[in-house]
C-alpha cells in the first residue's frame, strides 16, 4: 500500500464478505424449499428469499467494486483520495441501504421486478450514494498526476454502471415495454459496463502480479473492452426474442450473442500470455490464482454456457427455465465474484501488513469453492435440460416436471455445501489477516 | 499488431456505431406499425393487475413472459391453461394454495383484485411472442388426439 487513503478500501471489503454470507443463506433456503423442504414458507417464502439472494449479490458486488476503486484509484493517479471521510459517510450509508431494502422484502416492500426489486424511495438513495462515491473517486482522478488506461476503463465502467441504473426506473404501463427497459440495466450491466469494471481490476492485477509492461496490458485492455460493448450493446437482443417484440431482434440477437463469447475468451487469452509472459516472481501467489481463476471461470460460465442457450432456436424452449439459472450461477460466480476476490487476495496483504501469500487454507478455499460451483452449475444444468425436455417438449405440467426434477436439487446441496466451506475458509483467511495499519504502508 | 492508439480507436469507434444501432432498433421497435401487444387493450384494469402483480413481487416464485423466478408455474398462457374461475379461486385463497404440495403465499385477494389480475393475464396471454406461446402454452393438436 503507498497511500494511507486506501484503507478505506478494506471496509467495503469486510461489507462485501458479510452480505455475500448473508447471500448464501438465502442461496440454501431457496434450495432446499426446491427439494421440497420449505418449512421457513410462512417467513421466508420462497420470492423474499430469491429477492435477497439476488439484492445482497448484486451489493456485495458493488462494495468490492467500490473497494477495490478506491484501492486503484490512489495508486493509479498516485495521490491520496480526496475526502476519506466521505468515503465512509458513503461506505455506511450504502449498507443501510442494503440492508433497508432487505429488511422490506421480508414485509412485501418491494418493486416486484427482478433484480430491481428495491422500492423506488430507496432507489433515490441508491442514487445519491453513488454521485457521492463517484465524486470522490472522480475528483481524485482529476487531481491525481497520472491518468492511465486501467483507472479509465475502471471509472467509466463505475459511471456508466451509475448512469444505467437509471432506465430501471422509468415506468410504463406496459409489462412488455417495462421488461424492454429492465434488461437495459440487467444485461447492459453484466455483458456490458460491468465487464469495464471487471477489465479495469483485471488489468491493475495482472499489471502488479506479472509484471509485464503497462503498455502492452492497457492495449490488450483496449481490444477487450473493444470486443465486449462491440458485441455485448446489440447482443442485449437476446432478451428480446420472446416478450412481445418484434423479430427483427432474433436476428440482431443471435448474430450479436455469437460473438459475445469472444469479449470473454480475449480475457481469458490475455490473463493467461501476460502469466506466462511475465516473471512469475511475485509472492502473492493466491490473488494470481483468483486472477487467472476469473479470466478463465468467466469464459465457461459467460461465454460458453451463455452462448448454449443464446440462439433464438435454443432459446425458445429454455427461456425461463432452470438452465437459465445454470448460466447465472456460473457467470456470475467467475465474472464478477471471482474478480472481487482477486482484488481483495491481492489488496489485503498490503493493507495489514501481513503476508499470508500462499497458504493451505488459501489455496483450498479457492478449488473447494471452484470445485462446488462447478458441481452446483451441473446440477442445475441436469435439472433445467429436464425441465426444458418434459415440460417444453413432453408437454408435462410444471408442477408434475417439478417432482421429477427434485433430487437434482439434493445435488444442488451438497456441491453448494463444499462451496460454502471454501467460502468460509477465505472468510477465515480474511479475518487472519486483521486490520488494516499505517505501518503497512511501503515507500516507493 | 495494433498500437494502443488503434486499439482505443477501435474502441471507442465500435461502441460508438452499436451504440447508435441499439438505439435505432429500440425506436423502430416501439414504433406504433410494430407493435404485438395489442397495446390500445391496456385498460384500467390491467394496469391496476400489472400493479399487484409488481408490488407482490409474483415474478420472485413465477415467470412470465419467460422472465422471473423457476419455482413455480409459468403463467403467460394461464389464462388458455386454467381458466378464470381457478385462477380466481388461487388468488382469493386464504390459505396457502398447494395442490401439488408446494405452497404460494396466501394473498386472499378480494373479488375486484382478483379480476383484475385476471385482466392483467388475459392482456399478456394475447400478446404475439414470436412462437414462444405455443411453446408454454397449451397444445392443442397433442391433447385432441390423446383424448
Ligand atoms: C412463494 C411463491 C409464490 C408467490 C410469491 C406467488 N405464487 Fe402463484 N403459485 C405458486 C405455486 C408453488 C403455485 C402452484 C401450486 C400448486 O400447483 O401446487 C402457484 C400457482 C399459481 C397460479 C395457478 C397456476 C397454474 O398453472 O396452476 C396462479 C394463477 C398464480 N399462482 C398466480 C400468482 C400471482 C398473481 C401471484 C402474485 C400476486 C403469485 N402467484 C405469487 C407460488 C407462488
Ligand atoms: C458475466 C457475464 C454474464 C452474467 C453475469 C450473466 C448473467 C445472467 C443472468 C443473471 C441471467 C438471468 C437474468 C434474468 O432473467 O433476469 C442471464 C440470462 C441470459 N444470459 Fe447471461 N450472463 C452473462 C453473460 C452472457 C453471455 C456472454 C451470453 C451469450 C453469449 C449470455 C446469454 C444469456 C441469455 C440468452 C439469457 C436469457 C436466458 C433466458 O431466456 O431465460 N449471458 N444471464
Ligand atoms: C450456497 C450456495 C447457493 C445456493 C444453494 C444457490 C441457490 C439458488 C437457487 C435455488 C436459485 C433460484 C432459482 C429459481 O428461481 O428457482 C438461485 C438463483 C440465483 N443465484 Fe444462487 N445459490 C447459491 C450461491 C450463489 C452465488 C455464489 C451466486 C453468484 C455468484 C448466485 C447467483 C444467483 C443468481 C444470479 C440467481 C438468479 C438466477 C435466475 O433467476 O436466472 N447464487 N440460487
Ligand atoms: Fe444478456
Amino acid at each position: 500500500m503507498k497511500y494511507k487513503s486506501q484503507k478505506v478500501a478494506y471496509w467495503f471489503f469486510a461489507l462485501s464478505m458479510a452480505l455475500f454470507a448473508l447471500q448464501l443463506v438465502y442461496g440454501f433456503i431457496m434450495g432446499f424449499a426446491h427439494a421440497g423442504f420449505d418449512g421457513l414458507h410462512s417467513i421466508i417464502p420462497f420470492n423474499t428469499a430469491k429477492a435477497v439472494h439476488l439484492n445482497l449479490l448484486v451489493v456485495w458486488l458493488l462494495s468490492g467494486f467500490m473497494g477495490a476503486a478506491y484501492y486503484i484509484i490512489p495508486e493509479e493517479s498516485q495521490t491520496e483520495l480526496t475526502s476519506v471521510k466521505l468515503a465512509y459517510v458513503q461506505l455506511i450509508s450504502l449498507a443501510l441501504v442494503g440492508v433497508a431494502a432487505i429488511i422490506g422484502f421480508h414485509f412485501n416492500i418491494w418493486e416486484g421486478r427482478k433484480f430491481l426489486e428495491i422500492p423506488r424511495g430507496l432507489d433515490y438513495l441508491v442514487v445519491a450514494n453513488v454521485l457521492l462515491f463517484l465524486g470522490i473517486i472522480l475528483t481524485t482522478l482529476y487531481k491525481g498526476k497520472r491518468r492511465t488506461t486501467t483507472s479509465l476503463v475502471l471509472v467509466m465502467g463505475l459511471f456508466f454502471a451509475a448512469l444505467l441504473y437509471l432506465p430501471g426506473m422509468l415506468p410504463f404501463d406496459s409489462q412488455v415495454t417495462d421488461s424492454f427497459f429492465r434488461w437495459w440495466v440487467v444485461h447492459l450491466w453484466v455483458e456490458g459496463v460491468w465487464e469495464l469494471i471487471m477489465g479495469g481490476i483485471l488489468s491493475f492485477l495482472l499489471i502488479k502480479l506479472t509484471g509485464v509492461d503497462r503498455e502492452v496490458i492497457e492495449k490488450w485492455l483496449y481490444i477487450i473492452v473493444g470486443l465486449t460493448f462491440l458485441s455485448g450493446v446489440l447482443g442485449t437482443g437476446h432478451h428480446y426474442y420472446y416478450i412481445g417484440v418484434n423479430k427483427i431482434w432474433l436476428v440482431v440477437g443471435g448474430i450479436f450473442s455469437a460473438l459475445e463469447p469472444l469479449a470473454f475468451l480475449a480475457m481469458a487469452l490475455f490473463a493467461v500470455n501476460m502469466y506466462r509472459k511475465g516473471e512469475k516472481k511475485h509472492p502473492n501467489k493466491i490473488a494470481l490464482y483468483w486472477t487467472l481463476g476469473a479470466a478463465i471461470v468467466s469464459f465457461v460460465g459467460a461465454g460458453l454456457l451463455g452462448f448454449a442457450h443464446a440462439l433464438p432456436q435454443t432459446n425458445l424452449y429454455t427461456h425461463g427455465t432452470l438452465v437459465t439459472a445454470m448460466h447465472a450461477h456460473l457467470a456470475f460466480w467467475g465474472a464478477y465474484a471471482m474478480i472481487v476476490m482477486a482484488i481483495i487476495s491481492y489488496a489485503l496483504p498490503n493493507m495489514t501488513g501481513r503476508k499470508f501469500n500462499d497458504t493451505n487454507i488459501g489455496r483450498m478455499a479457492f478449488w473447494f469453492s471452484n470445485i462446488g460451483m462447478i458441481g452446483m452449475t451441473v446440477a442445475f444444468g441436469v435439472a433445467g435440460v429436464a425441465q426444458v425436455y418434459l415440460e417444453r417438449v413432453m408437454k408435462m405440467p410444471f408442477m408434475e416436471v417439478q417432482k421429477e426434477v427434485e433430487v437434482h436439487f439434493i445435488v444442488l446441496i451438497l456441491c453448494a455445501t463444499l462451496f460454502v466451506s471454501g467460502i468460509v475458509m477465505y472468510m477465515i483467511e480474511f479475518f487472519r489477516h486483521g486490520r488494516p495499519t499505517d505501518e503497512a504502508l511501503v515507500k516507493n | 499488431m495494433l498500437s494502443k492508439k488503434q486499439a482505443r480507436t477501435f474502441f471507442l469507434g465500435g461502441t460508438l456505431v452499436t451504440f447508435l444501432a441499439f438505439i435505432a432498433l429500440t425506436i423502430y421497435s416501439f414504433s406504433g406499425s410494430q407493435d404485438q401487444t395489442n397495446h390500445e387493450n391496456i385498460t384500467e384494469a390491467v394496469i391496476r393487475g400489472k400493479h399487484l402483480w409488481e408490488t407482490n413481487n409474483c415474478m420472485g416464485c413465477h415467470t412470465l413472459l419467460g422472465e422471473g423466478g423457476y419455482y413455480a408455474p409459468e403463467l403467460t398462457k394461464v389464462i388458455d391453461r386454467q381458466g378464470e374461475g381457478y385462477i380466481k379461486a388461487v388468488l382469493m385463497s386464504p390459505v396457502p394454495w398447494a395442490p401439488n404440495g408446494r405452497k404460494m403465499v396466501a394473498y386472499g385477494f378480494s373479488k375486484e383484485e382478483a379480476q383484475d389480475m385476471v385482466d392483467f393475464f388475459k392482456w399478456i396471454g394475447e400478446i404475439d411472442l414470436n412462437g414462444f406461446g405455443e411453446v408454454v402454452g397449451v397444445d392443442r393438436t397433442r391433447s385432441s388426439l390423446s383424448e
